[in-house]
């Protein structure tokens, strides 16, 4: 169901033959970045999307590759290529493929991963695959190399979620990793905020406006069939998922203040639990990925500061002592990480702390940065800022020496949320 | 009780005093008595039933001046209702006394500056602060209810201190 919807609205969007534009705008040096060439698959230049081109932009905004220039002449996954060049241009590897069109109309993608150092052969794959899904294929492939170079799991095939704002209209999109491909999932004349992947990439919580008041819904993205789950009075907000899929922490003021809650999501009704009890503002509850704490914004102390309580409620312990303003925290998949918004004398910078030492260091030098969210690999963080007044999602690594900024719709781009891995169903 | 009495007549000697700067093209309250000084005094007057039309922030700064009675400005980082603006509480708050059937929504927002969630509660704390306010001048608490827009609808476009403090607001919208 999933697989021809997607299909059936990438064929409409596949009429406007848009290829894809890669600026990978890469600032900084990464200490150990893998050289790597990628050669351009033979039959890619009358095919619909430039595989090696999509595979290259993944490696090089995953900070941890650098393409090396490319050779002359044509190569494909059946024969040895000759790897003398690339070694001397310095390659450590190569990947090599073909792209062709079937009798069916779907299209043949076949890649190999060399060795260049050893001259060995470090595998490959093909896929029979539609159109619609060559970005999905080249994602795949950079998943494989970037698996078999580094050991890490790629998180090139995943999806991410953001919100665009276009004149009076808002958008919730569900996009490729590297904010390609995207299809609209919602669309209102009223703000859409805080959208949040459920743990099975599934479903998406978020805050919409489009009663004139803020109530979180949770939306199933394969079927479009969403429901309202919390709508009390006063503001409804700020949904967080609990790494089971099964409670929603979400901010409410229906008692008067902002508040933290949970629910029940598999209990259509059931009645939100209070967590916190303050006179302050508390919001942005984010569980920690092994669902033992929540961590959450409160000005308790006089300025928002981070807390983390224990996930069934309890005793609030402070988490940053740095400034008097940071807020929106996100926590890492492997649980050593905690990335979240400072102001720094006026500018409101992404940081990331390492939860054992404390240690924080600021990653970027924009001054409007917002909502970050890890890749599921703990590797990435994406978030959105201004570029020269205009709003932009980037993806930074977590030493903040490598960034890619994604491109995407026209008009102002925000609120991203990277979703986790998903079985590979497709 | 003598408090609440001594709020309204301080907010009646404001409602006096800040006549000239209310707009009075679409006032929430219309006196058909004799003045204000009698509306206030009689705690009873004759409330017209002019609808308040709700106006769409986006609206040009025009269509804002001809709302100023329904809006409600902060200062930066905060929450306090300047006193200003307590004579504008006061004249919707006896709107909104004047029949049990009315309900408003107090909508807080904020400037541009910060995150989305954090600024929707600053906003939250600022609709709240307008819901109190009514409260003390006997407004059931079944007539109102406080929402925030966070920094999701600013009333005025612009990165500046001029369109900060034009954000930085909770709104009376009867629906």
């Amino acid at each position: 169901m999933l697989k021809r919807l997607l299909l059936t609205l990438l064929a409409a969007l596949a009429v406007v033959p848009a290829y894809a534009q890669f600026r990978v705008e890469v600032s900084g040096v990464g200490l150990t970045q893998l050289p790597i060439g990628l050669a351009s698959f033979r039959g890619e230049e009358s095919a619909p999307q430039k595989i090696s081109a999509i595979v290259q932009a993944d490696l090089e905004r995953s900070g941890q590759f650098r393409p090396v220039a490319a050779q002359t002449g044509v190569l494909d996954e059946n024969s040895k290529p000759d790897l003398v060049p690339w070694r001397q241009n310095g390659a450590d590897s190569l990947v090599v493929g073909s792209i062709a069109r079937l009798a069916d109309g779907r299209y043949d993608v076949r890649f190999r991963l060399w060795d260049v150092v050893a001259g060995k052969d470090l595998g490959g794959q093909s896929y029979a695959i539609t159109q619609a899904d060559l970005r999905l294929a080249a994602h795949r492939i950079a998943d494989f190399v970037y698996e078999k170079l580094t050991g890490d799991k790629g998180i090139f095939s995943t999806r991410i979620a953001y919100v665009t704002k276009s004149g009076q209209r808002y958008s919730l999109w569900v996009a490729d990793a590297d904010g390609e491909g995207a299809q609209p999932a919602l669309t209102s004349p009223e703000p859409i905020i805080s959208p949040s992947w459920s743990p099975d990439g599934r479903q998406l919580a978020y805050v919409s406006f489009e009663s004139r008041k803020p109530v979180v819904y949770v939306h199933d993205v394969a079927s479009g069939r969403r429901r309202l789950v919390a709508n009390f009075r006063g503001s409804n907000s700020a949904p967080g998922w609990s790494p089971d899929g099964r409670t929603l922490a979400v901010t409410l003021s229906r008692d008067g203040g902002s508040q933290l809650y949970t629910l029940d999501v598999t209990t259509p009704g059931s009645e939100p639990r209070r967590l916190t009890q303050s006179s302050s503002i508390d919001t942005e509850p984010t569980y920690s990925h092994d669902g033992q704490f929540i961590y959450f914004v409160s000005d308790r102390g006089g300025s928002p500061q981070i807390y983390r309580m224990p996930a069934a409620g309890g005793m609030p312990e402070r988490v940053t002592f740095t400034g008097n303003y940071n807020i929106s925290p996100a926590l890492s998949v492997d649980g050593r990480w905690l990335a979240y918004i400072s102001r720094v004398n006026g500018a409101f910078i992404l940081h990331v702390m390492e939860l054992a030492t404390g240690n924080v260091t600021a990653l970027t030098e924009t001054t409007a940065d917002e909502n970050p969210s890890f890749a599921p690999n703990s590797r990435l963080i994406l978030y959105a800022t201004k570029q020269q007044d205009r709003e932009a999602l980037m993806t930074t690594t977590l030493d903040g020496k490598i960034k890619a900024r994604l491109t995407g719709q026209g008009g102002d781009i925000r609120e991203p949320d990277w979703g986790p891995f998903q079985k590979q169903a497709r | 009780m003598s408090m609440k009495k001594l709020a309204l007549l301080g907010a009646v000697a404001l409602l006096m005093a800040g006549c000239s700067s209310v707009n009075l093209n679409n006032p929430p309250v219309e006196d058909r008595s004799t003045g204000g000084a009698a509306a206030g005094a009689g705690g009873d007057s004759v409330v017209a039933k002019t609808t308040v039309g709700n106006v769409e922030a986006s609206q040009s700064d025009q269509a804002a001046i001809a709302n100023v009675a329904r809006v409600v400005y902060f200062d930066y980082d905060s929450y306090a209702i300047k006193p200003e603006f307590q004579a504008l509480i006061d004249a919707q708050a006896r709107y909104i006394k004047a029949d049990p059937k009315r309900k408003v929504v107090i909508e807080g927002h904020t400037d541009e500056r910060g995150g989305r969630e954090y600024n929707l509660a600053l906003g939250q704390r600022r609709a709240e602060a307008v819901r109190r306010s009514l409260n003390l001048l006997g407004v059931a608490d079944s007539q109102v209810e406080a929402v925030s827009f966070g920094k999701e609808k600013p009333a005025v476009q612009g990165g500046d201190d001029a369109a900060w403090s034009k954000n930085r607001r909770a709104e009376f919208s009867y629906r």
